[in-house]
C-alpha cells in the first residue's frame, strides 16, 4: 500500500537524510559520528523510500547493486589497513599525508576506512531491506 | 618483513573472499581464482613457519600502538606450525571442491546457485576467522577472531538448505552462542581481575594476584567455553548432530580446522595463563581428555553412516589432545601438537574419501555399499591407508603422535590414561575395520543394486577430487616415515609454550 501522504514527505526526507548521514560520517572524524552510524542513516533514508515508493521503484532509483557497495567498502577498509605495510610500519598504522581538502583536513587512512564502513553498512542494510521487501 | 608476513595470514584470504564474492556470476573464473588464491595462501603460510623458525617469536603490534594497549599479533612456533597447517587445508579443500562442488543434475537450480554464490567467499572468510585465532595475542581479539569463523561456518553449514542440515545448523548455532557467552563473561572477569586483555600481560599479571581463587574460577569458565568448541566429554553433543550434514568438502574442512581451534585455544590458555593451579585445571583436564577418548570412540561402534562415524572419532581423538595438555611435560605438549597436526591432515583426507565413496555409491550408509574394493582397487588402498593412520598403526603418522602422548604419560606414571588411550587406538581400529568390511570388502547387497549401478569415478570431472587425497595421504607417509622433522619442531613449539618468558619477551620487549 502506498501512502500518498509518506510518499510525499519521503520526497523532502530522502536528501536531507542522505546529507545528514554524510555529514555525520566526516563529523565522526573528531567528535561522536563516524562511518558506521551514518551509514546507518543512509540506509534509513533508502528504507523509507521502499516503504512508501515499493520496491521496484526503490531498486530503479538505488544507484547500483547493494553488493558492489559491500564490496567496495570492504576492501576500501583493508586497503586502509594493508596501506601502511608498502611504508614498513605494521597493518592498521595511521598514515596522515600533507595534502589539505576543504572540511575534512589532510587525507589520511583512518578517514579512508571510515569511508568504507559506511559503504559496507549502507550495502548491507539495503540489501537486507529489499530482501525483507521482496518477500512481502 | 614480518609486518607483511603476520598479517598476511588474515588479509590474503579476505582479500580473496571479496575477489571471489565480486566474481559471483562467473562460475569457473571464480574456481581458477579460488585456487590460485589458495596456493599463494600456502606459500605465504609457509613463508611465516620458515620465518619464525629462523627467527624466533615474532610480534607486532597493530596500529603500532604498543603492548599491552594495542592489539598485538603474535606468531610463535605453535601458531606458525597451525597456520601452515591452515593453509594446506585451504588449498586441498579447495581444490576438492572444484570436481565435488559440481552436481549439476541433482540439484535444483535455486539450490546450485546458492552454492555458486556463496561458497568459496565463505570458505575464504572461514580461514579469515581460523588464522585470526591462531595469530592473535589479545584474548578479546581472540573472541572476534571465533565470532568471524562461526559466522562463516554457521552459513555453509546451511548451504543448500535441506531440513537436515538446518536441523544440524541450529543445534550447532545454538550451542556455539551459549559457548561464546561464556568466553564473554570470562574474558569480562579476566579484565575486572588483571586489568588487561594483552595475553602476554596477563600471563605477567595473573600470577601475581592475591586472590587466586577466582583466577581458577575463570579458568574453569574457559575450560567450559573452549570444551564446547573442541567437543570434549560432555560437551560434544552438537558434533554428531551437524557435521554430517552439509556437502562434503564442508565437513572435511570443519572437522579437519573448527574443533582444532578450540583445542588450540586451550592449549595457548592453560600454557600461557592458567598455570596457577595445575594440580586442579589439569587433573579436570585429564579426566576430560580420557572421558573424551572413551566415548567418542564408543559413540562410534553404534553408527552406520560413513560420515557419522567419523565425526564422532574427532571427538574420540580430541581426547587424545586434552590429554597431552593435561599431562603437561614438554614430550606430552610436543605430543599433543604432534597430534593435532597428524589429525588436522588425516581426518580431512577420510572425509574427502567418505565423499569419493558418496560419489561412487550415492550414499554415506555403509549398509547400503560393498565390493568397492573390486569395483575401485584405488580408492580402497586410500581409505585403508588412511584409516590405519588415525587408528594409529606403524609406520603411519599416528602411530607416532599416540606414541608421543602414550610415553609421555607413562614417563611421569599416569599408567591408568595411558592403557586408556591404548585401549581407545584399538576400538578406533575397530571402527576403520567395520567401515572397511561394509563399504569395500563384503559383497554388494543383493536387493539394493548391483555394482553396475556405480558411478563411473574414475572420469575426467572428478580428477580433483583425487589429486588432494594423494597428496594428503603422501603427507601422512611421509611424516609416518619421518617423523623427526616434524617432531623437532613440536618439541621446539612445546619449549616455547612451557618457558612464558619466550612469549611474554617478545610481546612487551622491554617496555614493562
Amino acid at each position: 500500500m502506498i501512502s500518498l501522504i509518506l510518499s510525499t514527505a519521503t520526497r523532502i526526507l530522502l536528501p536531507v537524510l542522505l546529507l545528514f548521514s554524510v555529514f555525520i560520517l566526516l563529523r565522526g572524524h573528531q567528535e561522536p559520528g563516524g562511518g558506521f552510524i551514518g551509514g546507518l542513516v543512509g540506509a534509513s533514508a533508502f528504507a523509507l523510500y521502499t516503504i512508501s515508493n515499493g520496491i521496484s521503484r526503490a531498486r530503479r532509483m538505488f544507484p547500483l547493486n547493494p553488493n558492489v557497495f559491500i564490496i567496495t567498502g570492504l576492501l576500501m577498509a583493508m586497503l586502509s589497513g594493508i596501506l601502511p605495510l608498502f611504508f614498513g610500519k605494521p597493518a592498521f598504522t595511521g598514515l596522515w599525508t600533507e595534502f589539505e581538502l576543504p572540511v575534512i583536513g589532510p587525507l589520511n587512512t583512518p578517514f579512508l576506512f571510515d569511508i568504507g564502513v559506511y559503504s559496507v553498512v549502507i550495502g548491507v542494510a539495503t540489501s537486507i531491506i529489499f530482501t525483507l521487501k521482496l518477500k512481502e | 618483513m614480518i609486518n607483511e608476513l603476520i598479517i598476511a595470514p588474515v588479509a590474503f584470504p579476505l582479500i580473496m573472499a571479496l575477489i571471489t564474492l565480486a566474481l559471483w556470476k562467473y562460475r569457473n573464473i571464480q574456481e581458477i581464482v579460488s585456487v590460485v588464491g589458495a596456493i599463494i595462501y600456502f606459500v605465504l603460510c609457509f613463508q611465516l613457519l620458515n620465518y619464525v623458525l629462523n627467527n624466533g617469536i615474532q610480534a607486532v603490534h597493530m596500529g603500532s600502538w604498543d603492548a599491552p594497549f594495542g592489539i598485538s599479533f603474535v606468531a610463535d612456533t605453535f601458531s606458525a606450525l597451525m597456520i601452515l597447517v591452515t593453509g594446506l587445508m585451504a588449498l586441498v579443500v579447495i581444490v576438492y571442491s572444484i570436481s565435488s562442488m559440481r552436481r549439476p543434475k541433482q540439484l535444483c537450480d535455486m539450490e546450485q546457485k546458492q552454492f555458486q554464490y556463496a561458497y568459496y567467499p565463505l570458505l575464504y572468510f572461514m580461514f579469515v576467522g581460523i588464522s585470526g585465532a591462531f595469530l592473535t595475542g589479545d584474548i578479546f581479539n581472540l573472541y572476534v577472531w571465533f565470532e568471524v569463523m562461526l559466522i562463516a561456518s554457521f552459513s555453509l553449514l546451511s548451504l543448500g538448505g535441506k531440513k537436515l542440515q538446518m536441523e544440524g545448523t541450529f543445534k550447532y548455532v545454538t550451542i556455539n552462542l551459549i559457548s561464546s557467552a561464556f568466553f564473554l563473561v570470562g574474558v569480562g572477569l579476566l579484565y575486572g581481575v588483571a586489568g588487561t586483555l594483552n595475553m602476554a600481560h596477563l600471563a605477567q599479571i595473573l600470577p601475581t594476584i592475591e586472590n587466586q581463587n577466582i583466577v581458577t574460577l575463570i579458568a574453569v569458565l574457559f575450560i567450559l567455553c573452549f570444551g564446547v568448541k573442541a567437543a570434549v566429554f560432555p560437551l560434544f553433543f552438537w558434533l554428531p548432530a551437524s557435521y554430517h550434514t552439509p556437502p562434503v568438502s564442508v565437513s572435511a574442512v570443519f572437522a579437519g580446522m573448527l574443533t582444532k581451534v578450540g583445542v588450540y585455544s586451550l592449549i595457548r590458555v592453560f600454557t600461557l595463563l592458567f598455570t596457577g593451579h595445575l594440580e586442579f585445571t589439569h587433573t579436570i583436564l585429564l579426566w576430560i581428555g580420557g572421558f573424551t577418548m572413551v566415548v567418542g570412540v564408543l559413540g562410534a561402534a553404534a553408527q552406520y553412516d560413513m560420515r557419522r562415524i567419523l565425526s564422532i572419532h574427532i571427538v574420540s581423538q580430541i581426547g587424545y589432545m586434552i590429554m597431552g595438555l593435561a599431562l603437561f611435560t614438554p614430550l606430552a605438549i610436543a605430543g599433543a601438537i604432534f597430534y593435532l597436526l597428524h589429525n588436522i591432515i588425516v581426518k580431512t583426507n577420510l572425509f574427502l574419501i567418505s565423499g569419493m565413496v558418496h560419489r561412487i555409491k550415492g550414499t554415506y550408509n555403509i549398509r547400503n555399499m560393498g565390493g568397492l574394493v573390486n569395483s575401485y582397487p584405488f580408492v580402497a588402498v586410500l581409505f585403508l591407508a588412511s584409516g590405519l593412520a588415525l587408528a594409529g598403526l606403524p609406520p603411519l603418522s599416528g602411530f607416532w603422535s599416540k606414541f608421543f602422548v602414550v610415553k609421555a604419560a607413562i614417563d611421569i606414571k599416569h599408567y591408568f590414561i595411558a592403557v586408556v588411550a591404548l585401549m581407545v587406538g584399538l576400538l578406533t581400529l575397530f571402527s576403520m575395520i567395520k567401515i572397511w568390511n561394509e563399504a569395500f570388502w563384503k559383497k554388494m547387497p543383493n536387493e539394493k543394486c548391483d555394482s553396475k549401478k556405480d558411478v563411473n569415478f574414475l572420469s575426467k570431472g572428478n580428477i580433483f577430487m583425487i589429486i588432494p587425497v594423494v597428496g594428503l595421504l603422501a603427507i601422512t607417509v611421509l611424516i609416518g616415515f619421518f617423523p623427526e622433522t616434524l617432531f623437532t619442531i613440536a618439541e621446539r613449539a612445546a619449549e616455547e609454550l612451557l618457558d612464558k618468558s619466550q612469549y611474554i619477551n617478545a610481546v612487551l620487549g622491554g617496555s614493562l
